[in-house]
């Protein structure tokens, strides 16, 4: 493991160092990335910007030597570097945090990193976690080292896969989408380390991100892929974020975002839930109480780990009940599972999407998952009728896919558009929706919430978990906020406002 | 110089089958190593191995009956294996089949065969659906791992077997250790007359077929598909996990015990410790090397069925030990599965250190 020399030596907008040149990759009929070219230098934050599907994961695959361009190099000082393997990007300084960690979950952290760098067939635990030791401190990363991954929230498994990259002593990081999974307190944190990282230790860093306000806090320059091209590569100070968006989207038109009227009469409540008590070794729900309505939104806020999971987990019937019941429509359900929620109505969108997603099977075949049967005679699937279902919601939802490609090989964006389109294409009569629009980009993001709103103005009784603050003001008609697993209190939505959440969310009650 | 394997994005749709070619070519190469040691003619054997069965009817008879069972079970494993339930009991499912087959059959002697037949292949498949019942209960109720039941279960079923024919079902007339003959109504009938060959290819092909067709053309397939790509997925999307996965169980016992049916009413007409030369184990090989599909299953049956016919002539001729079939289709199955792992992967040339 390689120490950083040269740490405290601010290197700010040198030469560039590292360039991408004319890079094209096309998988099959699509074409990710056409001809194009980047430069990254050390002590720089370079954000990365574009719609969902534009390329920006597939070209620092390239870079990081997951995926091999089909045209195209790549150049060190001059040099041409190959890069065919995760190895070869290492050995070149370059180190990737991915949208998926690639963490051994059952393994502690210490022996995680050893992993990435053991090349010996000695093993010294003992030496990783001094230098794992020093290494926290040094870049601000603390974690402890003995601690099982899978133990660790979201948050702190992320900063194990920054640490891991940095200790491989990469001069470039990127970071696919970092902030995604975050809750707002850690996306500060983690906006504070990459400042750290680049001006103390000349770390480039490389951002995707689909929020302006994070590009703008840290970047120092900006790139815009358009559907595989690069359209823009400029400072960032220079640059507004409507013109960035301006950017991203080209000729397509941008919805604005506004509130909806919050609708005077709701209908009957739909899902009550009445005194739900549960604990978990993650955390717990305590006598939970509250009601949704026909064509109303109700929104749940609080700091992460307050119990929306649970809360979730109960409503998606994955956890079960210590006391209290979930009623529907006047039935009251007795332990939950997925079908009897299923059946009584209950649609659910859950935060983690790939936990949703049979990633090998087609496009089309996820569409009808939860509705198989419908789509089928006693004898066969009605492989027609679920290809034209799969083609209007490709039009309807503005999917970026062919209804035969496997899921898994969908944008991050793409693909929750798919599982929405699963859910709502159901009507249900209560939808669940945790953390919708987390990892899609502006466009994607408010036609989303469009497509949430209309949902309600047609009956559907939606519970909102999520951690975007304006996402829930957006929405909500009434916000419900979580403190220590209950309901510390419950606002209207179209009075609410950052700082009555906020000290609610604090566990302070007016 | 040096070379590396990198992961490979694309591939040409010729790479995969050429592979596989090469890595039979490989395999031969071994196997004929091994004949040479035994003392063999390399060459001469694999001509008796692979090409003079195929020069007679009768050759071509006795590989199809070899085949029979383990289009059974490579059917069996197939469809457990799909859905994610990894069985590798099928040989104590035909095993129990065949229990259940002689049961019927050494006390069906006033039916007729119109009922006969169907009741001792209704027996196989029960017994066998019921071998694997335990060990799908333990899975989807207790979460106890499949692989170490139902392979422990398969001696289990072979002790029983010998404690009926050393006991109850001990042989009336020579008092060896194998049952009586079965009823006359209950053997399954010869469709290709002259030879050996029975019903029991027939229910195997049209069990392969009813498979392909049930996993990827029905609702039902589609499920199983999805659980057992993405268990948890398919949970949230509202789908029986542990039913679909105790059914697959359950189908893929059934059709082992059926495998195990059609052995004792279609070729041997009774019970005996030998009845089953590992054929549960070979259909987890059949299934493999087929990538689980069902007609590939078929496929590879038959070439295993050549084998195992070739390899006694073989064995016969050069006067080398038949177990040199054995070797051959496990060389196969490693180079094979060799070759599919190293077709995600192509071969680069670093220049300089390390
Ligand atoms: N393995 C693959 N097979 C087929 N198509 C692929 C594969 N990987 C990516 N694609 C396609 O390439 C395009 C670019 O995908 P990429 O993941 O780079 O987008 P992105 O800019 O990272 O989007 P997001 O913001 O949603 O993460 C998409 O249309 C995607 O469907
Ligand atoms: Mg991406």
């Amino acid at each position: 493991m390689n120490s950083q020399e040269g740490a405290g030596v601010v290197i700010h907008g040198t030469a560039p160092s590292i360039f991408l040149r004319n890079i094209s990759k096309a998988f099959g009929e699509t074409i990710a990335l056409s001809d194009v070219s980047l430069d990254l230098r050390v002590g720089e934050v370079h954000a990365l910007l574009g719609e969902n599907g534009a390329g920006k994961t597939t070209l620092m695959k390239i870079l990081y030597g997951l995926t091999q361009p089909d045209t195209g190099l790549i150049e060190a000082g001059g040099v041409a570097l190959t890069i065919n393997s995760p190895r070869d990007a290492r050995a070149a300084g370059i180190g990737m945090v991915t949208q998926h960690f690639s963490l051994v979950k059952n393994m502690t952290v210490v022996e995680n990193i050893a992993l990435a760098s053991a090349n010996t067939f000695s093993l010294d635990l003992a030496s990783v976690r001094k230098e794992i030791n020093a290494a926290s401190a040094k870049f601000g990363l603390e974690v402890s080292p003995d601690a099982v991954i899978s133990s660790l929230p979201v948050a702190l498994q992320q900063r194990v896969e920054i640490l891991k990259a940095l200790m491989s002593g990469c001069r470039y990081l990127i970071l696919d989408e970092p902030t995604a999974v975050l809750g707002p307190q850690d996306i500060d944190s983690l906006l504070e380390v990459i400042k750290k990282l680049r001006s103390e230790s000349g770390i480039g860093i490389v951002l995707i991100s689909h929020k302006m306000a994070e590009i703008e806090q840290v970047a120092d320059r900006v790139s815009v892929l358009r559907r595989g091209k690069v359209v823009s590569n400029s400072k960032v100070s220079g640059m507004s974020s409507q013109e960035l968006i301006g950017l991203m989207m080209g000729n397509d038109e941008v919805a604005v975002a506004q509130r909806r009227p919050t609708q005077q009469l709701f209908g009957d409540p739909i899902l009550a839930l009445k005194g739900i008590s549960v604990t978990t070794e993650s955390g717990e729900l305590n006598e939970v109480s509250f009601d949704v309505r026909s064509g109303e939104i109700v929104g749940v806020a609080g700091v992460s780990g307050n119990g929306q999971a649970e809360l979730v987990r109960v409503l998606s019937g994955t956890l079960a009940l210590d006391k209290g019941s979930v009623v529907i429509e006047g039935n009251t359900l007795g332990q939950t599972t997925p079908q009897s929620l299923m059946r009584a109505g209950v649609g659910m969108l859950g935060e983690d999407r790939h936990a949703s997603a049979v990633h090998a099977l087609q496009v089309m075949e996820n569409l009808v998952l939860d509705c198989i049967d419908n789509f089928a005679t006693k004898f066969q699937l009605k492989q027609k009728e679920i290809l034209e279902h799969c083609e209007s919601a490709i039009t309807q939802f503005e999917i970026k896919t062919t209804p035969k490609q496997p899921l898994g090989t969908l944008s991050g964006g793409n693909m929750q558009k798919v599982l929405l389109a699963r859910l709502f294409s159901r009507k249900p009569k209560v939808a669940i929706i945790s953390q919708p629009t987390r990892g899609l980009d502006v466009m994607a993001t408010r036609y989303v919430r469009s497509l949430i709103m209309q949902a309600s103005t047609e009956g559907t009784a939606v519970l909102l978990v999520s951690e975007d603050l304006d996402e829930v003001l957006e929405l909500a008609d009434r916000v419900a906020v979580m403190y220590r697993g209950a309901i510390i209190g419950i606002v209207d939505g179209s009075t609410a406002t950052r700082e009555t959440l906020g000290q609610l969310m604090a566990g302070i009650k007016q | 110089m040096k070379p590396r394997f990198a992961l490979r994005s694309s591939m040409p749709w010729w790479r995969g089958p050429a592979l596989i070619a090469a890595a039979a070519f490989v395999s031969f190469l071994l196997s004929a190593i091994v004949v040479r040691w035994a003392g063999g003619a390399p060459i001469s054997a694999f001509h008796y191995m692979f090409i003079s069965p195929l020069q007679t009817r009768f050759g071509i008879t006795e590989s199809i009956l070899s085949a029979t069972p383990l289009i059974f079970t490579g059917a069996a494993v197939a469809i457990a294996f799909r859905a994610g339930y990894w069985n590798i009991g099928a040989e104590g499912q035909l095993l129990a089949g065949t229990i259940g087959a002689t049961w019927v059959g050494i006390h069906a002697e006033p039916l007729p065969s119109i009922v006969g037949v169907p009741l001792i292949l209704l027996a196989g498949m029960l017994f066998g659906a019921l071998w694997a019942l335990v060990p799908a209960l333990l899975r989807t109720r207790l979460g106890i791992d499949e692989v170490v039941t139902t392979l422990l279960l398969n001696p289990v079923a072979l002790l029983i077997i010998s404690g009926l024919l050393n006991g109850p079902w001990r042989n009336s007339e020579t008092g060896f250790p194998d049952s009586d003959v079965i009823a006359k109504s209950t053997q399954l009938p010869i469709i290709w007359p002259g030879t050996r060959v029975h019903l029991g290819l027939a229910l195997g092909v049209i069990i392969i077929v009813l498979c392909w067709w049930y996993v990827g053309k029905m609702a039902g397939g589609l499920k199983l598909r999805a659980v057992g790509m993405a268990p948890g997925a398919a949970r949230i999307a509202g789908l029986p996990v542990e039913r679909t996965l105790l059914v697959a169980a359950l189908v893929s016992g059934g059709i082992a015990g059926l495998g195990g049916s059609s052995e004792v009413a279609g070729v041997a007409h009774q019970l005996t410790t030998g009845i089953s030369s590992g054929f549960g184990y070979t259909g987890v090989i059949v299934a493999t090397l087929a990538a689980l599909s069902f007609i590939g299953s078929l496929c590879v049956a038959l070439l295993f069925g050549l084998i195992t016919v070739g390899s006694f002539s073989a064995s016969r001729a050069l006067e080398i030990p038949s177990t040199i079939g054995e070797f051959v289709q496990s060389v196969l199955l490693l180079t094979v599965i060799a070759a599919l792992v190293i077709q995600k992967y192509r071969v680069v040339w670093t220049r300089g250190k390390k």
